[in-house]
């Protein structure tokens, strides 16, 4: 672990971000239960554009919860209860006002396991659009295009594109799932475990796709996968039991952690 | 913002210098009404609640018109009366008769059926190869989906001439021969539940048995069969429940004469072939042979709405059992 | 000392292996029963129907004589009846399930409408008879009409779509509709454009072989006072109509033996067209099952 931090602070030099960027989300005491279960408790976080921020620690920690409320998926599970609140990009996204649909149209999502519709990779990716209501074919057939070149899988499939999604490898599909997330061009993309279900090669080039992206997106990336979050991520929290312990700059995180509970995961010693 | 960044601004596009898919979106959704995610669960509400009125609709069909009935009749006759003769003038209705033409036929199904259905269930689930198993699956589907109409004309033109050859007492219209027939056509509805009941047991409790030096034959009928009883006697139920209510078979096969007793050899009537022989006969509307055929349903309902809920009630507390 | 005596339990090993042998074999005999059953009725069906299945009996109106009987007003009153069966109960019966499946609340009212939807599927047909013919034949006065049987018909194959919908629905993985929703789509568009094209083959199988159940139903139709012989045929749903098992059970109703023999013949057409509704059915089942 500590070779390959100090492998990664040159890197990390170089994409040092430029001062003022603006949040995305900023969470104040946000709290969850499900039922009686508190799975989020006490949550102060501020996310900023264009970086990578990497959510690690041990399993049922409330990782997924607190990726699935910030576009309110969470609220699918019955008996969901919250309170507290998210703004993203300065609104309340708990406000009566703001439709669920809305902001799941800024905010994108990719799963832990790749979830292709059963349909044509093309119809996959002109989903987003169609939904919402654009139809034209040029514009489609553009759309689709583009995102399949940015999720970095157009070479492989675009002789392929009326073929059932269902064809693909797990890795092509899961970079088939991120094109369909850029298809209607979100502000941030959420990811919860997305090479988890992926062999080592996959996972190197969805890891690649996610630095590319970065450029342009504002992600929020949930890993059980430590080195995974040395890699790509600028900034890291580290959840254990629904709390925040430490929200750092990844490279202070995994070289001098200012709690010990957290360098208690980091180094192994449980989770 | 966005649209003008990185790998997003390909100067090829022609949308992409004027309109981003956001903007677009936005823009779509302002010329859309939304009215379809309001309605849409409210109509499919209704289409739920259309099996509500139909339940709703058969009681009270049935009621009103029982009701009616039983302005012509005593409800006492009707119950304990024990002749059914309502073509003679006044007309005799105890419907004592008809459901012991209903009890005899359903009483020769279920002797065909249970042991034909069991044997087959534990043979499926205990003995068969997958090979087998693949032929003998689909002829019970087919089995169970021969409409009843050609049950009846089997039973009739079939059945009845070879039991004459063996018993030449039978009449052309008996109680035997329908009554074997539905028994073949409830062998699937009981082989394949009892089957289910079977697999459920747990493959441990088996494997218990065996380890001992326990035949097959023996862990099944001392240790499977037991554990699977609910099961098997909710399939029987259900059997019964559909015996009770089979009506073509009867109709075609059973005869017109409704009378007590355990003869099996001469015509009867059961419930159902009485409802079918008014029906298409011209008793006019209104007058208490009309209605007599909805208090003959009425009786026919309750019967198999009990079975029914008889074999729900047995096989929820199977489950409760694992 | 041993509380077992080997030897002797090797001596009762032999009957109970026998025991064993031979009750497998008569399990088998019960099952292969069945076989036979079907392989009889089927034979004897045939034999006796065959002859006089040809061009004329599928192109004739039923006639008094045998030889000139045919089976065209049948044939095409039950295709009549399909035209009100087929869009009533794929509406109903579909719309029910996603209802129930994707909209429901988990609360008593739902559980009611579930339970009764299972009883339902339990009561006799002739009770749905006596339903249609008080409800459509005299309420609504739509008369012995192709679509007061209709109707009837559908509220008698509901349960089963209903039910076999619902399966389809719950097939489908959650992770579809999370994916839609994730996109920013809305419930219904969720269901409309993911949910029911994944869940449309199951919904197809189970509703051919709920089809194929009101194809050859015959009580309620007989209760609800269908002519069994009938020289005209239906030119809209609110005219009267003969449907194929009211046909077969007219001539098997007659004493002499040709009107059986055109009973077989009938029976053969329905099958014939049963069989081929089950194929098409297991086709779609084969063709798109679990591809993801
Ligand atoms: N649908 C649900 N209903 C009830 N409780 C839930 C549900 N989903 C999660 N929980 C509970 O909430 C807590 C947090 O779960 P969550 O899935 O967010 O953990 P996680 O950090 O993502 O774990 P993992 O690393 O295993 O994915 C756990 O205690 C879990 O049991
Ligand atoms: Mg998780």
């Amino acid at each position: 672990m500590a070779i390959l931090v100090e492998m990664r602070k040159e890197e990390l030099m170089i994409e040092q971000p430029e001062v003022n960027k603006e949040e995305v989300y900023q969470t104040k005491d946000l709290n969850l239960w499900y039922g009686d279960n508190h799975a989020l408790k006490h949550i102060n976080l501020d996310i900023f554009e264009n970086e990578i921020t990497a959510i690690i620690g041990p399993s049922g920690c409330g990782k997924s919860t607190f990726i699935k409320t910030l576009n309110r998926m969470v609220e699918l599970v019955p008996a969901v209860k919250t309170s507290g609140e998210i703004y993203y990009r300065g609104r309340n996204i708990f406000d009566k006002n703001y439709e669920v649909e809305e902001l799941r149209t800024r905010v994108g999502m990719v799963f832990q396991k790749p979830n292709p519709f059963p349909k044509s990779i093309y119809d996959n990716i002109a989903y987003g659009p169609r939904i919402h209501g654009i139809k034209d074919k040029k514009i489609l057939d553009e759309i689709v295009e583009k995102s399949l070149r940015g999720a970095a899988i157009w070479d492989e499939v675009k002789d392929r594109l009326k073929e059932n999604a269902y064809g693909l490898s797990g890795g092509q599909q899961q970079r088939l799932c991120i094109a369909r997330c850029l298809a209607i061009e979100p502000d941030v993309i959420l990811m919860d475990e997305p090479t988890s279900a992926l062999d080592p090669i996959s996972t190197l080039k969805v890891e690649e796709l996610i630095q590319e992206l970065r450029k342009n997106f504002s992600i929020i990336i949930v890993t059980h996968n430590m080195q995974q979050a040395a890699r790509i991520s600028y900034k890291t929290a580290f959840f254990l039991n629904g709390e925040v312990i430490e929200y750092d700059q990844t490279n202070k995180i995994f070289s001098t952690p200012s709690d010990k509970r957290t360098e208690d995961y980091i180094t192994g010693r449980f989770g | 913002m966005l649209w003008m960044k990185g790998v997003f601004n390909m100067s090829s596009q022609k949308y992409a210098a004027t309109l981003s898919v956001q903007e677009m979106i936005a823009k779509k959704k302002r010329q859309r009404k939304n009215w379809s995610e309001k309605i849409m669960p409210v109509i499919l509400q209704l289409t739920a609640i259309i099996s509500v009125l139909t339940t709703l609709g058969i009681l009270f069909t049935l009621l009103v018109e029982t009701f009616a009935f039983f302005k012509d009749v005593s409800l006492k006759e009707f119950i304990t009366g024990n002749t059914w003769y309502p073509f003679s003038e006044p007309g005799q209705y105890g419907i004592m008769p008809l459901i012991s033409g209903t009890l005899r036929i359903t009483g020769i199904a279920i002797l065909v059926a249970v042991p034909i259905g069991l044997a087959a269930a534990i043979y499926l689930s205990e003995f068969a190869s997958d090979k087998v198993r693949r032929v003998i699956k689909p002829v019970l589907e087919v089995l169970a989906g021969i409409p009843t109409i050609v049950y009846g004309f089997f039973a009739l033109t079939f059945v009845t001439p070879i039991l004459q050859k063996i018993i030449p007492s039978l009449e052309i219209f008996n109680a035997l021969s329908p009554g074997i027939v539905i028994g073949i056509m409830i062998i699937p509805t009981i082989a394949s539940l009892s089957e289910d009941a079977l697999g459920s047991v747990p493959i441990a409790i088996r494997e218990g048995g065996l380890a001992l030096g326990a035949t097959k034959l023996e862990v099944t009928l001392k240790v499977v069969l037991p554990a699977a009883v609910s099961g098997i006697v909710a399939s029987i139920v259900l059997g019964i429940s559909r015996a009770i209510g089979e009506t073509m078979i009867v109709s075609i096969a059973g005869g017109s004469t409704p009378n007590l007793g355990l003869d099996i050899t001469g015509s009867v009537q059961t419930m159902t072939a009485y409802i079918v022989q008014v029906a298409q006969g011209d008793a006019g509307y209104g007058t208490t042979i009309y209605y007599s055929i909805y208090a003959v349903g009425f009786a026919l309902f309750i019967f198999t709405l009990i079975m029914n809920l008889l074999a729900q009630w047995i096989s929820n507390r199977v489950k409760e059992d694992y | 000392m041993k509380l077992i005596d080997q030897e002797q339990v090797i001596r009762r090993m032999k009957p109970r292996l026998f025991r064993n042998t031979f009750f497998k074999y008569l399990f088998l005999l019960a099952t292969g029963l069945c076989l036979i059953v079907l392989a009889v009725l089927f034979g004897r069906i045939f034999i006796q129907g065959l002859p006089y299945l040809d061009w004329q009996f599928m192109n004739s109106l039923p006639s008094r004589k045998p030889e000139e009987a045919g089976i065209y007003t049948a044939l095409n009153g039950t295709i009549w009846l399909m035209v009100v069966v087929v869009p009533v109960t794929m509406i109903l019966g579909v719309g029910a399930a996603i209802y129930l499946e994707e909209y429901a609340k988990k609360n008593r009212f739902t559980t009611f409408i579930q339970v009764n939807i299972s009883n339902l599927a339990g009561v006799p047909s002739v009770v749905y008879g006596l339903l249609g013919l008080t409800l459509f034949v005299r309420t609504f006065a739509f008369g012995k009409s192709v679509l007061a049987a209709g109707l009837t018909m559908s509220l008698l194959v509901l349960p089963v779509i209903i039910v076999s919908a619902q399966e389809a629905i719950r097939a489908v993985p959650s992770s579809f509709r999370e994916a839609s929703y994730a996109m920013g789509a809305t419930k219904w568009t969720t269901i409309l454009r993911v949910v029911l094209p994944a869940s449309l083959p199951g919904i197809l199988t189970g509703s051919i072989l709920a089809l194929s159940r009101a194809i050859g139903e015959t009580a309620p139709l007989v209760v609800l006072g269908i002519p069994l012989f009938l020289a005209f045929l239906p030119n809209s749903v609110f005219d009267e109509f003969t449907a194929l098992p009211m046909q077969i059970y007219n001539w098997t109703s007659r004493p002499q033996d040709e009107f059986h023999a055109l009973a077989a013949a009938g029976i053969i057409v329905l099958l014939a067209l049963l069989i081929v509704m089950n194929s098409v059915a297991i086709m779609i089942r084969n063709k798109f099952s679990k591809r993801y």
